[in-house]
């Protein structure tokens, strides 16, 4: 298990690095960062005076030299709009977010898990019907569209949920249960042929045959089977969620790490950008570290590949 | 283990690569046509699909109004008023003949965005495929990365440092969009380099390019057709989304994102705004979702079961 959990780790750390390479590679899109960095009014000697000072005019190689140890030692610069330290504004921001994404997450397996046992037990019937138009409906709805129409129906035609802000269990619910829906009809849709592969299964024939009553069928001998790879599945969508919250933080003024980066984005405050993005892309890598050594306990058969 | 279960979804578009159709291209067509009529859910799929085209491609033709046309007088009328089936927004202009025309940019970004990405990464994937060795392993960790890192916050990264408009919103889409074709093609290709033919042609010495040509490429079509019915969904969605959040198609050019974006701003006045772009971008996705698994089912025999 060592062994397993070392090489998963030296396998995120080199991601870790290609991640700093992409967004090395990113910001130089168009050539010079420099202009990225600038106001649109900077006059031409403040931005060759910036270029040296950053070290845009040295060649490629100690560029990205210096951009990796500034990464490292978590040193993004300061943000041009507010005059503070990028990192400290980015980690200010990352617990609102992940409220969003954990509440998001708890949201949809809860919804998914019941659609799809019973889309499973009842397959072919108008209940697996309805829950199969619910993950196809689900996985087609545009979520920032979504988070709009919850919106109409519970701030402003039943003024149930505030349209938006931050503070309370209040105002998280409709921002995540916005976020949920995708994430749950995927969910539901796996949960279904999960349990079906389960249900056909040699094992719970043999339940049924002692004449144990549905309910624990269900639950005890098929859904814990069904739930170790729903959670690992689970666990990697997270990364999907802290991507989604970006949009759905704007759509009701969540007050996270979304919020920050798409204003830091519209003001072009690369500093600020470049150190949002790394956290997202580190969050993803931990968990999905964490997911796959979860899913090595539970599962002996992957550390020995 | 993130590699175990991505391995699971590429099997989901894999397929037998045995066809049991046999006969002239005709027949083929008939086929297809009565598979698809006995679909429910892939014939309405399609239904939707066939209108959503025709409206993209006759656009400005069939639109009641000049979708730009402003008319203060007329302006937030709700639908069913004056004749304008879906109401006007807030500098008048018709709803409908706005979503007609914006019509045609979704889907010549998800169409065009579906043939870049679909061309680059299915290079990319036989190149890691076929030839193995570090350029491969070089090619799937920036894979790896690029599939971890959440796919929206990367189009709007990118879409940062190029500037807004039609073609860097695709270009954006394209270079976040290669990788999941190139993770899928690769696997194919790694499983036919196996199969007696292909050794065969090796043995007997036919040249390279001609193997890749006329033997992989082939059966390489319908996990590539799947996979690429299913991701132009996505890239309308995220192209919409960027949109939304103003990086994308600016305004006045109707986009179903940035009508969106406008209309957010009138929540609590007139619903319609807001309603009629999203209801028009879940029909397409809907419609191309349908048709995507109903190809999945047809193509991939594996896979139904």
């Amino acid at each position: 298990m060592l062994g397993y959990i070392l090489k998963r780790g030296v396998q995120t750390l080199i991601v870790l690095f290609i991640t700093v390479v992409l967004v090395f590679f990113i910001i130089r899109l168009t050539g010079d960062p420099t202009y990225l960095y600038m106001p649109d009014d900077a006059t031409d000697e403040m931005v060759e005076e910036f270029r040296k000072q950053m070290g845009f005019d040295r060649p490629m190689y100690m560029q990205f030299g210096n951009f990796l140890k500034d990464v490292v030692t978590g040193d993004f610069g300061e943000s041009i709009m507010y005059r503070q330290d990028a990192l400290s504004m980015v980690l200010a921001k990352l617990p609102a977010t992940f409220q969003l994404a954990f509440g998001a997450l708890f949201i949809a397996i809860m919804v998914a898990i019941p659609i799809g046992v019973i889309s499973a037990y009842k397959q072919n019937t108008i209940f697996d019907r309805i829950g199969t138009g619910f993950t196809i409906v689900g996985q087609a709805i545009p979520g920032f569209w979504l988070g709009l129409l919850l919106i109409l129906l519970f701030s402003v035609t039943i003024k149930l949920f505030p349209s938006g802000g931050g503070g309370s269990v209040l105002h998280l619910i409709l921002p995540a249960v916005t976020l949920a829906a995708h994430s749950a009809a995927r969910f539901a849709r796996f949960t279904r042929s999960t349990m079906l592969d389960v249900l056909r299964k040699d094992y719970i024939r043999t339940v049924k045959s002692t004449g144990a009553p549905m309910y624990s069928i269900l639950y005890k001998y098929a859904l814990k089977n069904t739930l170790i790879p729903l959670i690992t599945i689970a666990a990697l969508d997270l990364g999907v969620l802290l991507g989604g919250a970006v949009i759905i933080e704007f759509v009701f003024s969540w007050p996270g790490l979304g919020q920050l980066l798409l204003n830091a984005m519209m003001g072009r405050d690369f500093p600020v950008v470049i150190a949002g993005v790394f956290f997202i892309a580190l969050s993803v890598s931990v968990i999905n570290f964490f997911a796959d050594i979860l899913y090595g306990l539970v599962n002996p058969q992957v550390r020995l590949k | 283990m993130a590699k175990k279960l991505e391995d699971v979804q590429t099997q989901q578009v894999t397929v037998v690569q045995t066809s049991q159709i046999k006969g002239s291209k005709k027949s083929k067509f008939n086929y297809y046509l009565k598979e698809l009529i006995h679909h429910p859910s892939g014939f309405t799929g399609a239904i939707i699909l066939v209108i959503v085209i025709l409206v993209g491609i006759f656009g400005k033709m069939i639109a009641p109004y000049d979708p730009m046309a402003m008319d203060l007088g007329l302006k937030l009328l709700p639908p069913l008023s004056e004749g304008h089936i879906l109401g006007t927004d807030q500098l008048g202009r018709d709803i409908l003949s706005r979503i007609i025309v914006g019509t045609r940019v979704s889907l010549i970004i998800g169409g065009v965005t579906v043939i870049g990405a679909g061309i680059i990464g299915t290079v990319i994937g036989i190149i890691s495929g076929y030839f193995r060795g570090w350029i491969d392993a070089v090619i799937m960790r920036i894979v790896d990365v690029t599939l971890s890192f959440p796919f929206i916050l990367m189009v709007l990264v990118i879409s940062t440092v190029l500037g807004a408009g039609l073609k860097n919103i695709i270009f954006a889409l394209i270079i976040a969009g290669w990788v999941a074709f190139a993770r899928i093609v690769r696997s194919e290709v790694l499983a036919l380099r196996e199969k007696e033919f292909i050794i065969a042609s090796i043995a007997t010495g036919v040249p390279r390019w001609e193997i890749i040509v006329k033997h992989i490429l082939p059966n390489l079509f319908t996990p590539i057709i799947v996979l690429a019915s299913l991701q132009t969904a996505n890239y309308i969605i995220a192209e919409a989304g960027v949109s939304f959040l103003g990086f994308g198609i600016q305004p006045p050019t109707p986009a179903w994102g940035n009508m969106l974006s406008e209309g957010r701003d009138f929540i609590f006045s007139s619903w319609w705004l807001i309603t009629f772009p999203g209801i028009a971008i879940l029909l397409t996705t809907l419609g191309i979702n349908l048709v995507g698994d109903w190809l999945r089912d047809v193509l991939d025999p594996e896979y139904k079961k």
